[in-house]
């Protein structure tokens, strides 16, 4: 059976419809559970950071290597033709993509990854532009829920933090609309999740509510997702007065579901107190982790047509 | 039509645009470049309709309107009607659409928008018809009108 993301793009997760979602899920489990050390041999990947990121170019690089392929790339756009020259990202494309077999790309600029896709004919991956998407992201923490809860639907899953710019946030909010889930908001008043996307999740018909605190909630989640109140936003008084509103420690999780996990796209700083890492609930090392199986589902699914997730 | 014709003098060959809210028709004189040419223009500025509001009205001699450009009109004035004049008869009239998508006419509002730098054709889907909201098919962001230079 031919899979429908063979040699297809990644750019945005508006692009991915629920079935394709549900098969990544499933080839990344699949992975986690049997590695295939040889999937990607004699296939080269260009993992090309326009624009510096340890996390997500690790994540990548090592599910290339996990899957037997070898990489080519750079890990700052500093040096290359493009910022040196002045080339044009779509010649760097044209050029970079006839030496390999997928393009994972970072880039500052909003739209650099649907662009790039435009001047190349292998599957790109958009490993973050600029402000907007970052699908890779999400699709990790989509495998981590359903890793967990063991489905995507009817679940209680709050957000906390920073709503207003965490790209992150935005996306996993998008990409969990195409499932039954009630959402929590949890942030403060200058942070709050935009209006385009609640208009988007009433446009779907999905639940959410907006709360002041994380006690208003904790005891009905099944996830918990945090993320850093940047301090920089907020004057200090006004910091000091709001952050304990937005902060998580392990005596605020007696009551809790124990099916609950508290969630983070890392980097913490003091959002979730040390104390959390030694209770079962905290899942956000292995949520890193799974970054590496959702990224080889990806590669898997794009590179190969005929690899069968065993489940 | 006694009244457009007590108010702005017909012309001979051409087209007219009338229906164009208040306020727009200068808009749309600069956008299409029209006064560039070197065609006699007439145009009629907060006109009286018969419901007691304003319009504005332009009729541009030997000039027919494009499709293409009937339909970039819809960003100014999605109710506005256009009429082909032939020896001073009307030989066609329809009203102007708002297109799925625009090609190539707006820069993107978004200064970190890729699209700004490379060698692409600017895109904007139409994803909200009644508020006129455009979103940029590279940077995903959308924008109402008064975000767009070229429309104001």
């Amino acid at each position: 059976m031919n899979n429908p993301l063979y040699q297809q793009n990644i750019i945005s997760i508006a692009d991915l419809t629920r079935s394709d979602l549900e098969l990544i899920l499933e080839t990344a489990q699949s992975l986690k559970q049997t590695p295939q050390p040889e999937l990607l041999k004699n296939k080269v990947v260009a993992s090309c950071f326009f624009e510096a990121s340890t996390r997500t170019r690790l994540s990548f690089e090592t599910a290339v290597q996990r899957l037997g392929g070898s990489i080519i790339g750079f890990d700052s756009g500093g040096n290359t033709s493009l910022a040196q020259k002045g080339e044009t990202l779509a010649d760097s494309v044209k050029v970079i993509s006839s030496y390999a077999d997928a393009f994972f790309m970072r880039h500052p600029q909003e739209g650099a990854a649907r662009l790039a896709s435009e001047f190349t004919d292998i599957p790109v991956i958009n490993g973050g532009d600029g402000a907007n998407q970052h699908p890779t992201q999400t699709l990790l923490d989509l495998f981590t829920i359903y890793e967990t809860q063991g489905t995507l639907d009817n679940l209680n899953i709050a957000f906390v933090g920073d709503l207003k710019y965490g790209r992150t946030v935005h996306s996993l909010a998008q990409a969990l609309s195409r499932f039954n889930c009630k959402l929590f908001f949890i942030a403060p008043e200058a942070l709050a999740m935009p209006d385009y996307i609640l208009e988007e999740l009433n446009d779907k018909n999905i639940g959410y509510s907006v709360h002041a605190s994380i006690e208003e909630v904790i005891d009905c989640l099944d996830i918990l997702y945090m993320t850093r109140v940047q301090k920089e936003r907020f004057d200090e008084t006004e910091y000091q007065h709001i952050k304990s509103a937005f902060l998580l420690d392990a005596a605020m999780l007696n009551n809790v579901r124990d099916n609950l996990k508290v969630l983070h796209p890392l980097p913490r700083i003091d959002e979730i107190a040390k104390d959390v890492d030694d209770t079962p609930y905290a899942y956000y090392f292995q949520q890193a982790q799974n970054g590496v199986y959702a990224r080889q589902a990806l590669l898997a699914l794009l590179l190969t047509n005929h690899f069968q997730a065993k489940v | 039509m006694s009244d457009y014709k007590l108010q702005v003098e017909a012309i001979q060959n051409g087209s007219v645009i009338d229906h164009i809210p208040a306020h727009r028709g200068l808009k749309i004189l600069k956008f299409f470049k029209l006064a560039q040419a070197n065609e006699k223009i007439t145009v009629g500025l907060n006109l009286n309709k018969n419901n007691g509001q304003q319009k504005d009205l332009i009729k541009v001699e030997n000039t027919f309107i494009s499709d293409e450009q009937a339909n970039q009109l819809a960003l100014f004035a999605p109710g506005a009607t256009i009429n082909q004049i032939k020896n001073f008869k009307v030989v066609n009239k329809f009203k102007v659409q708002l297109p799925d998508a625009f090609v190539g006419v707006l820069a993107c509002p978004n200064s970190n928008c890729i699209s700004h730098n490379e060698p692409v054709k600017t895109q904007f889907y139409v994803n909200n018809r009644t508020e006129l909201k455009l979103k940029c098919h590279y940077c995903e962001k959308s924008f109402n009108r008064s975000f767009f230079n070229e429309l104001d």
